[in-house]
Order: structure tokens, then C-alpha cells, then sequence
């Protein structure tokens, strides 16, 4: 999408951590805003979009910005401390000055699921993309159809967004599904797979829209899944990851056969990606 | 030859070229001989240019011979030319400076060079800088810093006389003969250079040289010369370097081939450094040691790193035969969804300066079952 809030596409403009919250020990959510608050009126995005964060003298790293586009003060990201820049971005104080690059990509055709029940799927640690939608939808919840979220994790001690979810309940007209492959002691939700949630789900296939992020194998199974209900692939949306430096289609990195995640994605519809999906190397 | 008036430049003139040009204000690039290769260096006397020497190209080889001729031109590109000036192999983007409260400011860094005037540009040059032009000038995703070094350049092609044995322009669709735009074209004959302008400020310099006409002679020297660098290329690019080429690859995903060029591929990443089109690069930081500023460079990545496919602390193509896979199924075959065009413009260096001598037409022809060998015109 055109963004003309950067002059020059590769420099950043400066932010201030207004607040750091932990998830986990490694999952946190990082609330910022422009130093220059006019900034906040040229900064436009959709949900599953993202930005570049810069750290100082460390470097900058693609996060996915999950706060609402409607709010004009803060811009927020949950970022999960795995690498270099994100280990250090973890270490930031209340009043700490970034730099913040973006929005990039394209995200989720919200616009377009209007009317439509929604099925969200996301697996493994959690997925921030998939908190975008949910938060999107939960502001606008009249908008949409029926809502249902799947969540799956491997062990039931990998689920880490507990209170989230206990929120998400309580909202009216909501399905919260969550399974673990393996699961501990006085585990509330379902033992399984993905897969086995939806053969449950009573889906109207002419009238839902399915979208997902986390891993592409869990993804994969999950497509399958959903095809076999009947829903068309084209109503499949994917949030998909690879290595992004530049966020504009120049440094190559994040290139999935023709397609530059960073530019062309990181939202796809399943036909978009489905040649390459499961080929190991790209 | 065609449109243009031609001019007959002497060998013993090119000087007077030089200087009209560092008159205009411009740098001067141009071909010379240093360390057993020809390289693109400032230039400011004609006797540096590498005259009466030649190449000899195969594959994993390139050896600078001297020939009989009295000729600045009659070699074939070595292993850069144009691309590194325009796209730089490393360069500061940004500076950031923090003050002692940690207040940031950043400043985007241009490297506000002398316009650059550079002598002797193939065709198969030209049209990798218009596929980078693709990359670093598209619309809502312009680099700046690539804009401007692109747009005060003053291109002076030269239509090839020689074509080395990696050369293949002439099925890949990309020489030797010029079509793309340029300040001034020369062709080179016997005893000077056959030139032509091709922008308004090409020709004021043609101008402010005086020159003569060429005469037809002259002209047709020029004609067979580049003829001749068409007729003696013997390698070719299997499906006339389109579209079929990236059908073919990507419905030929598990090819055993792979497997053996990854048996011979060192992942040096030596191809996507001399290629002209490679775009990749990766951005670093560099912090002052007092810690009062930090700065932000890029510079040339390559396919063939581990680092390149880095996903959340894991590698995506963790070994050769995924990373050959990716350059060559990129080059010739996504590059086609991306820019509408192939990656790969027949320079032949990918194949000269890879130190095993893997061949890249021989392995679309293993892939396509299509010759890569030139019938005999």
C-alpha cells in the first residue's frame, strides 16, 4: 500500500515506550507513540500490517502492530523476545525513545469479511496477527458474523494467553476452542489437534471467512481441514513470516517464490501462496 | 547505426572525451587493468584504459591476455562494471544521534558524490541497471540514494567487439548491441570509435568535440564488428530466456540436478556478487564506541549466506541444494512474476567466476532438456 508518511522509505521517525507489559517471561507487549504527535494523523494502517522497530545501536526487526487503526494515540506490538533486536527491545524503560518504520504490507481484507462468520485460527506461542483480528472485530462486533478462535499449542504449558482469552469470553457470541497436542493436569480446554476442532465447528460454508497465522505445518493441516467443510479457499487467509530487513521489496529476504512477504504480503489467500505452501526452502 | 548521425572519434581523441567530460563535471569511470582484471576505475588519462588487452572466459576462468591490436575496447566485462556504482556493495543509509536525555535524531545520509560519467557500458549492462531501476525505483518505494546517483549518471555505452566464452547476450536477448538508453554510444573500429548521441547532453559533448562525420566505411566496420561479437558467442541460455524458463524450473522442484550441483557448489555466493541484476543486501548497525551515535549501512547479502533465510531462530534453507535452488529458480523464474522480466541478462559472470565452474546454462539445460550449446551461424 502507498505510504506517504515516510519520506525516505528507509529512515525512521523517532517514538517513545509509554508502556512495556509482560505476557511471559519472553512474550510482552510494547506501547508506543510518536514524539512528533502530528505524526499520529499521516500514520494510517490496517490490522496485519507492521512496522520496523528500531532500537538503538542494536538494529530493527518487522512486529506486527496489533493496537486498534481507529486509535490515534498509541500503536502497540506483542513482540516475543527470541532474537537479537527482540531480547534487547524487552530490556526498554517507560520514556525510552525508538525509531519506528511503517506500516508495511498488506493485512487482513476486514473490509471485505464484513457480514461473514469469521473463523481465526492461530497455533503455537500465539500469534499477534491473530490478537489484530480478534480486538478489530470484538470494537466492531456488529459488523461481523459469527466468531469462533481456535487456538492450538503443543503442551498445555505453552498456553500463555489465558487471561486474554478469559476476556475474549466474556464477550457475547463468541467460540473459544483451544487444544493442546499433550496436556498436564486440570487442563480446562480439549486434548488434540487443530484438525479435530474443526471437523466439530457447524460452519456455514457459503458464509465464512478463515484466517490464520502461526506455523505453516499447522496451518497446512488446518486448510485441509477447512476445505474438507467445504469452505472455498479463497475465503482462507494466511499471515505468513520470513525474514524482513527493508520492508519495501529491496533487500530480498523475505521473497517466497515471485511474491515479497514484506510488500505483497505478510496476508495472503491461500491460492496466492498454495504452489510453493509445504515445499521445504522457500 | 541507424537514426543519429554518427561521429569518428580517434583513438588519439578519446583524451579530449575525458576532458570534456571532468569539464561538464563528471567523475570519469571508465575500464583498466589492475590486479589480472579489467575493473571500473576513475579515469582521467586515455592512456589508462586498458589497451591491447583481452580476456579469455570459461567456466571457473578468466585470464587477461595482450593482443596485437591497438584497441582500448576489445575485451568482455569482467567481473563488475556498472552496478556497483549505482547500487553500492556497502553504504550508510542513516545516522542516529542520541543526546544525553536519549532523545534520537535521526538524519538520512546521501553521499553527495560528483556526478559519475562512465565509459564503456556493455548492452548486457544496460539492461540489468533498467531491472535494478525495477527494484530501487519503483513507485511508492523509491531509494533515494539510488535516484540520485541514477539520474545525474551519463552513460557512454559501447557496443561489443569480442564476446568472451561465457558471453551468451545474444540469446538471452541483451546485446551485444545496444538498445537501451545512453548519453553517448561508441563502437570501436581499427583506429578509433565510432560514436553517436543519444541525449541532448550527449550531444553537446559530441559537440564540443568537433568531430567528423564517420564515414561509411567506417560505419560498416562498426556494423561487422559487433557482427562478429554476436556470431562468435557459442553458449546459449535454453528457452530463449523467457517465460518457459520459469515454468520449467518450477514444476521441476525435486530434479535430481539439484542434488548434483549442490555436490559441486562451495555457497560461496562469488555468482550473486558478480551478477549485475542480484539485488539482495542486508542492513547493519554500527554504534560509535562512546555511544553518542549509531550508524545504519547496507550492504550486499547474498542467497547463498544462512543468514539470508533466517526465520525465529532457525535457517530455511539449510543446505546448498536449497540455496542453488532458490538463486537459479529466482533468476530465471520468479523474476519473471516480480518484474515482468528474466534476471538473467547472458553477461556470463556467474559462470566465470564461480571457482568450480558451475555453468548456469548447463544446468538449465540438464533441468530443460534444451541444448545450451549455439549452433554454428
Amino acid at each position: 500500500m502507498t505510504n506517504g508518511f515516510l519520506s525516505d522509505p528507509y529512515l525512521p521517525i523517532e517514538a517513545e515506550v509509554l508502556a512495556c507489559t509482560h505476557e511471559t517471561a519472553n512474550i510482552f507487549n510494547l506501547h508506543i507513540s510518536f514524539i512528533e504527535r502530528h505524526h499520529h494523523n499521516l500514520y494510517a494502517f490496517h490490522p496485519g500490517q507492521f512496522n520496523m522497530v528500531y532500537l538503538y545501536g542494536v538494529g530493527e526487526v518487522a512486529i506486527s502492530i496489533v493496537s486498534d487503526p481507529e486509535e490515534k494515540h498509541v500503536i502497540s506490538h506483542t513482540i516475543r523476545a527470541l532474537g537479537r533486536v527482540t531480547r534487547a527491545l524487552q530490556q526498554l524503560r517507560v520514556g525510552a525513545h525508538i525509531g519506528i518504520r511503517g506500516p508495511f504490507g498488506r493485512g487482513w481484507p476486514l473490509h471485505k469479511a464484513q457480514g461473514k462468520d469469521m473463523v481465526i485460527i492461530t497455533g503455537g506461542l500465539g500469534c499477534a496477527p491473530a490478537v489484530s483480528i480478534i480486538n478489530y472485530i470484538l470494537a466492531r462486533r456488529s459488523q461481523y458474523g459469527k466468531l469462533k478462535i481456535l487456538q492450538g499449542v503443543k503442551h498445555s504449558d505453552d498456553f500463555i494467553f489465558r487471561q486474554q482469552y478469559e476476556k475474549w469470553q466474556m464477550s457475547s457470541d463468541i467460540e473459544i476452542h483451544i487444544a493442546a497436542d499433550q496436556a498436564g493436569p486440570k487442563w480446562p480446554w480439549s486434548v488434540g489437534y487443530v484438525t479435530d476442532m474443526i471437523e466439530t465447528l457447524d460452519l456455514d460454508p457459503r458464509n465464512t471467512v478463515a484466517m490464520m497465522c502461526g506455523p505453516e505445518m499447522m496451518m497446512h493441516t488446518a486448510i485441509s481441514a477447512l476445505t474438507k467443510k467445504g469452505i472455498s479457499e479463497h475465503d482462507i487467509y494466511l499471515s505468513m513470516e520470513r525474514n524482513m530487513e527493508c520492508g519495501i521489496g529491496h533487500c530480498g529476504h523475505c521473497q517466497y517464490g515471485g511474491l515479497f512477504v514484506c510488500k505483497d504480503g505478510p496476508v495472503f489467500a491461500y491460492p496466492e501462496i498454495k504452489a510453493l505452501f509445504k515445499v521445504a526452502g522457500f | 547505426m541507424d537514426g543519429e548521425a554518427s561521429y569518428f572519434l580517434p583513438h588519439y581523441r578519446l583524451q579530449n572525451l575525458l576532458d570534456a567530460l571532468q569539464h561538464a563535471g563528471f567523475n570519469c569511470i571508465g575500464p583498466q587493468v589492475r590486479d589480472g582484471g579489467i575493473v571500473y576505475e576513475p579515469l582521467t588519462h586515455a592512456s589508462q584504459l586498458p589497451w591491447g588487452i583481452r580476456d579469455h572466459q570459461s567456466p571457473g576462468q578468466y585470464r587477461l591476455i595482450k593482443t596485437d591490436e591497438k584497441k582500448a575496447f576489445s575485451f568482455a566485462n569482467g567481473a563488475q562494471a556498472l552496478k556497483p556504482i549505482l547500487f553500492k556493495p556497502r553504504e550508510t543509509v542513516w545516522r542516529v544521534v542520541r543526546d544525553e536525555n536519549g532523545k534520537l535524531e535521526f538524519k538520512p545520509h546521501y553521499s553527495k558524490e560528483q556526478p559519475i560519467a562512465i565509459l564503456g557500458v556493455r548492452s548486457c549492462d544496460l539492461v540489468a541497471m533498467a531491472i535494478q531501476d525495477k527494484v530501487f525505483l519503483r513507485e511508492n518505494h523509491v531509494d533515494p540514494r539510488y535516484e540520485e546517483r541514477r539520474k545525474s549518471l551519463f552513460i557512454i555505452a559501447i557496443n561489443c567487439s569480442y564476446a568472451s566464452g561465457n558471453c551468451f547476450c545474444v540469446s538471452a536477448g541483451s546485446g551485444p548491441e545496444v538498445n537501451n538508453p545512453f548519453d553517448i554510444l561508441m563502437t570501436e573500429i581499427h583506429d578509433g570509435l565510432v560514436v553517436k548521441a543519444g541525449s541532448k547532453r550527449g550531444h553537446e559533448i559530441i559537440a564540443a568535440l568537433k568531430l567528423e562525420m564517420a564515414r561509411v566505411e567506417q560505419n560498416d566496420e562498426a556494423a561487422n564488428n559487433v557482427a562478429q561479437a554476436a556470431a562468435m558467442q557459442t553458449k546459449r541460455i535454453p528457452l530463449e530466456n523467457g517465460y518457459g524458463l520459469r515454468d520449467v524450473l518450477f514444476s521441476n522442484l525435486d530434479h535430481p540436478r539439484w542434488e548434483q550441483v549442490a555436490d559441486r557448489c562451495l555457497s560461496c555466493g562469488n555468482c550473486t556478487q558478480v551478477c549485475p541484476t542480484c539485488f539482495c543486501h542486508s542492513e547493519t548497525e554500527e554504534p560509535a564506541l562512546d555511544g553518542s551515535c549509531s550508524e545504519h549501512h547496507r550492504e550486499w547479502d547474498s542467497c547463498f549466506t544462512s543468514g539470508h533465510s533466517y526465520l525465529n531462530g532457525k535457517v530455511i534453507r539449510d543446505d546448498t541444494r536449497k540455496r542453488y535452488r532458490q538463486w537459479l529458480t529466482h533468476k530465471v523464474g520468479s523474476w519473471f512474476d516480480q518484474f515482468d522480466v528474466s534476471g538473467c541478462v547472458g553477461c556470463g559472470r556467474c559462470i566465470s567466476w564461480c571457482p568450480v565452474g558451475i555453468d548456469l546454462t548447463e544446468e538449465l539445460a540438464a533441468i530443460s532438456g534444451e541444448a545450451n550449446e549455439r549452433e554454428k551461424m
